[in-house]
């Protein structure tokens, strides 16, 4: 019980409940679709390249509320980022929600991010939180795989 | 034994989950409400035992030692296939094959069926209802053989209906394979009139007896279906065993499935003759101790009375049903009329992920998810549902605390 306040932090529950971003996005010239085989949510990231640097990011999709929260909240992280940025902060994320290895020295900083810091506790819920991150990165590779991702 | 306050059934459940030691487990200081029984159930001590004495006492291979050791495991796992036949009421333990599981009989007789039987342009039926297991193995059987699967469709409700199932057995229908209860919605299938239906067409059946094993009294010879499969894990026994009871005329017929040790009678490089049944189907040294620790879970069930059990679950069931309906914003997913200990829904607004999530934190374990049963989820629209599903040792308390946890769940989300 203790932990559960962890997991579901307050700013989770508020963009889950509202997220941010949410929707299509016209101007999009690169997109991928994530898929998590376990629960079937689906989460799909459109992104505005302006030369090597994210203009705009949207996405839609169905998923829990740790899911949605890790998109809405990804796109208000890495909007104005270059692509090698929005890759170190994926990485980042990625140590904090697994719990696993040291942040590089170099390493940006989790800014909001940091309220998924209660996943790392709850293995199940690992892919709820990186699958938007995973769809990105796929978004955001230099060739589009055809298929869609999954955190598999 | 002393009836229990909780319902009008005789049945002492306080002293039936005494049996399992697992229950007394606690979580953050509460005891676990294990409603999680669709995907496997706990074990009583009884089965712990024949498990720990098969190894510290009688551990040996079987059908091939000479020694006192080698006897006694053979005897111990012979008596286990013994008591299996009887749980099913098969004619002859000649019928009753040991298996890893409901998975592995299913792919057993989709593959020695399949190879033998499956022509091109042949159909096998199944229903909307099926785990995947009783669907994957089909789709590779008719994939092999050029047969197609037919689906019979599932109301909104949640069940098959005769009309349907009937209207998709034909001509070219060799085998139809349908679950008795469903994992993911506890509907009982009408399994004596689908065989029927089936047997007057001269189509032959398995049944997916995995749910239905711990909850209902079984007997093969007045269903009439042609196969049953069924996993130990499900009704309080060890994982890894499970029983396929298959007519003796069809396993004489069937070829075998794996080629091993103990399947066979005598091996040249020219020339094999199979072992009798039902050992032709069983290559390699089986889970001994799985089937010893089966053998005890069923004794176990006997001895509680699978009526007794069904009786008081079904009192649990319509407890549990009234307590989740009288939650706004919740919506139970089949509806079946008859239903067996599985309370499947989905609370507005908020994903099964997040309930089984704050549920887990309140020490009430439910699934959350598709429940391997994906066709089932897109007939009713949905990703998933969360799922409780009930168990012999489960109790009203149990599900009080299941409905105040999703009171807390649509305070946190909604």
């Amino acid at each position: 019980m203790s932990q559960l306040g962890d997991l579901y932090q307050e700013l989770i529950l508020d963009h889950s409940k509202r997220p941010r971003n949410f929707g299509p996005l016209p101007e999009a010239n690169r997109s991928a679709e994530g898929f998590n085989r376990l629960c079937g949510d689906r989460v799909t990231i459109r992104v505005e390249l302006e030369g090597d640097r994210v203009r705009a990011v949207r996405f839609e999709g169905s998923g829990c509320a740790i899911s949605t929260a890790s998109a809405s909240l990804l796109t208000e992280s890495v909007k104005g980022k270059t692509r090698a940025e929005a890759e170190a902060l994926f990485q980042r994320f990625h140590q904090l929600v697994t719990g696993q290895g040291e942040p590089a020295a170099d390493a940006p900083p989790l800014g909001k991010l940091a309220v998924f810091s209660g996943v790392s506790e709850y293995p199940a819920r690992v892919k709820c939180a990186s699958l938007a991150w995973h769809t990105l990165h796929s978004a955001l590779a230099e060739a589009p795989p055809a298929e869609a991702v999954s955190t598999e | 034994m002393a009836a229990t306050t909780e319902t009008s059934v005789s049945y002492d459940v306080e002293r039936v989950r005494g049996d399992f030691p697992l229950l007394r487990q606690l979580q953050d200081g509460v005891p676990v409400a294990y409603l999680d029984n669709a995907a496997t159930t706990q074990k009583p001590q009884a089965v712990l035992d024949a498990l720990m004495g098969f190894y510290t006492e009688d551990c040996s291979n079987i059908h091939r030692s000479v020694h006192r050791l080698g006897e006694r495991a053979t005897a111990r796992y012979e008596a286990a296939r013994a008591a299996a036949r009887r749980f099913l009421n098969a004619s002859s333990e000649r019928e009753i094959l040991f298996v890893r599981g409901t998975t592995e009989a299913i792919n057993l007789v989709a593959q020695s069926f399949g190879r033998s039987q499956l022509r091109p342009g042949d159909e096998v039926l199944i229903t909307g209802l099926e785990h995947h297991s009783n669907i994957v193995p089909w789709q590779l059987a008719c994939e092999a053989s050029g047969a197609t699967l037919q689906v019979a469709p599932l109301n909104d409700r949640g069940e098959v209906e005769l009309e349907a199932f009937a209207q998709k057995l034909g001509p070219r229908t060799k085998i139809a394979a349908f679950a008795h209860i469903s994992n993911a919605l506890g509907t009982v299938n009408p399994v004596a009139e689908m065989v029927a239906l089936a047997r007057a067409r001269g189509v032959a059946t398995l049944v997916d007896g995995a749910q239905a094993a711990p909850h209902t009294r079984l007997d093969v010879r007045a269903l009439d279906c042609d196969f049953y499969a069924l996993s130990g894990h499900k009704m309080y026994g060890p994982t890894g065993i499970g029983v396929l009871y298959g007519k003796e005329a069809w396993l004489e017929r069937l070829p075998p499935w794996q080629g091993g040790g103990d399947m066979i009678r005598s091996v040249t490089f020219e020339k094999t003759t199979y072992n009798e049944l039902p050992y032709k189907f069983e290559a390699g040294t089986p889970n001994i101790a799985a089937a010893i620790g089966l053998g005890a879970g069923i004794a176990y069930l006997e001895n509680l009375g699978l009526e007794r059990i069904a009786a008081y679950e079904r009192e649990l069931l319509a407890y549990g049903t009234s307590q989740l309906e009288a939650i706004p914003g919740l919506r139970l997913i089949g509806t079946a009329r008859h239903k067996a200990g599985v309370l499947s829904f989905v609370v507005e607004g908020v994903h099964p992920h997040d309930v089984g999530t704050v549920l887990d934190s309140l020490g009430v374990a439910v699934r959350a998810g598709h429940h391997c049963a994906q066709p089932v989820m897109e007939r009713f629209h949905i990703a998933a549902t969360t799922r409780a599903s009930l168990g012999l040792y489960n109790t009203r308390a149990e599900l009080d605390r299941l409905a105040q946890g999703l009171r807390r769940v649509q305070e946190m989300f909604t």
